[in-house]
Formats: structure tokens, sequence, C-alpha cells
């Protein structure tokens, strides 16, 4: 990338996959649908917690196996580790301004939240469809 | 990329004095970072609860245990703060709350938290 070469290019050429290019406020958007969704996923996951507190560990075991209750818990996970996901990597590039820890940060920030939502979605799957 | 390490920083926290819209930013953040790590709490419960009666009964113990309880408690609080600093930034997504009603918005992001933590906690106790 040459000053000879970048003066043939046209403006549009020269930012051509640098910006945005129509996704640019991708995350933006996500984060507010995730929080959006993240309010009735949260009452409806403390209703769930609710009807476990004072259960002894099987009754509360019997709460999460209930089909809706899975459900629930699973959409609040989904939706919860998507904004998460989002929030970190926000203050990941806000605080680490060094290439590779931030790379590897990222790296380990999307391994986290969708490893945290793999496992409590296939916990309660197992918890719901047993076996 | 090597760009020169000496360029001029724009100013940060610490030149500032505290303000009651800063701080619930900061604590905005804060308790995203707080529910998040809390998470692995969460799939722990599930895991338990999904693999091993042994273990999810002794985690369902510990969470009746003070220290479990004060765990929550922060946990609860963390939540409410965040959905309430969320609904704050729902606000100005819409194009409002940008003038002095603004202290009000963070005033209350505070105290409500604080009270539907202990309306929640109230609600628990009765349903137990």
């Amino acid at each position: 990338m040459t000053s000879s070469t970048s003066a043939m290019k046209t403006p549009l050429k020269r930012v051509r996959g640098l910006g945005s290019a129509k996704s640019g406020t991708e995350h933006f958007w996500r984060q507010r649908l995730t929080a959006l969704a993240n309010i009735p996923l949260t009452i409806g996951f403390l209703c769930v917690v609710y009807t476990t507190i004072g259960k002894d560990a099987a009754d509360a075991h019997a709460v999460l196996a209930r089909p809706f209750d899975a459900f629930i818990i699973a959409l609040f996970v989904i939706s919860g580790a998507i904004h998460m996901n989002i929030g970190m990597q926000v203050i990941i590039e806000d605080y680490v301004h060094s290439e590779g820890r931030k790379l590897a940060l990222l790296i380990l920030n999307t391994l986290f939240s969708f490893g945290i939502a793999a496992a409590c979605v296939f916990a309660v799957l197992k918890l719901t469809l047993g076996a | 990329m090597a760009e020169p390490k000496t360029r001029p920083l724009s100013p940060h926290l610490e030149i500032y004095k505290p303000t009651i819209t800063m701080m619930m930013s900061i604590v905005h953040r804060a308790t995203g970072m707080a529910l998040y790590a809390g998470t692995i709490l969460l799939a722990i419960w599930l895991l338990t609860a999904a693999l091993n009666p042994q273990a999810f009964a002794m985690v369902q113990m510990f969470w009746g245990s003070i220290l479990g309880r004060v765990i929550l408690l922060g946990y609860t609080w963390a939540l409410v703060h965040h959905a309430l600093g969320g609904l704050r930034h729902f606000v100005w997504d819409l194009g409002a709350g940008f003038g002095p009603e603004r202290m009000m918005m963070a005033r209350l992001t505070l105290v409500g938290s604080i009270l539907i933590t202990l309306a929640l906690w109230a609600l628990g106790y009765s349903v137990r």
C-alpha cells in the first residue's frame, strides 16, 4: 500500500472493507434488542427462581425440569449471553490498547459468553428432557 | 500498528469531580461486569441440577447460607441496577433525558435499584 497506488484509488475503494459496510450499527442494535428482551426474560427467570425458594434439592430440580421453566431459562441465558458478549467487548476495546492482548481477550470473551450459554442450555435441556 | 506512545490522551476519570450521573454510568459498567462473572454461578447451579443431585444439594445449601444470601443479594442489586440503567439508556436512545432531568434519572436509578432489590427479597422471604 504505497502512496503511488493509493493515488489511483477512488475514496470508495480505499475505505471498502475497513468501515461499517452497512453493519456498523449491528452491535449497537443487537445490544438494544437483547436489552429489551432481557427485561421480560429476567422477570421470567426470577419467577422460576422464586418457585425454587424454600424447596429441597429434589423439588427445586423438579421445578427446573418443567418445560416452560426450562424454556424461559434457555431464552434468558441466550439473550443474556449475546448482551454480555457485546458489553464486555466494548469494555475490552475501551481499556485494552495492546493489539495482542486485546485480540486474546476478545477471543476469550466470546468463548466464555457462548461457553456459559451452551452449558446452561445443555443443562436445562437435560433437566427437561431427562435421560 | 506501530503508533507513537507519546500522543496526548484525552482527559479521563481522575480529573473530573464526581457527579451522580457519572457515578451511575460507572456503576452501570461495573454491574455489567459483575453480572458477566456471575453467570458462572448460574451455570454451576443449572449444571449440578442436571448432572449431579448430591452436588446440587450442596449448591442449594450454599445459596441458603449467610454467605450465599449475601452474594445473591448483591447479585440481585447488580441486576436491578443494570436493568434500570438500561431503561435510562432507552430514554436517551429515544432522544430524551439529556436536560437537567438526567440528574433525577440517575438518582432514581440508585434509589430505585435499592428499593426494588429490597422488595424482591421481601417477596422472596414471603413466598418461602
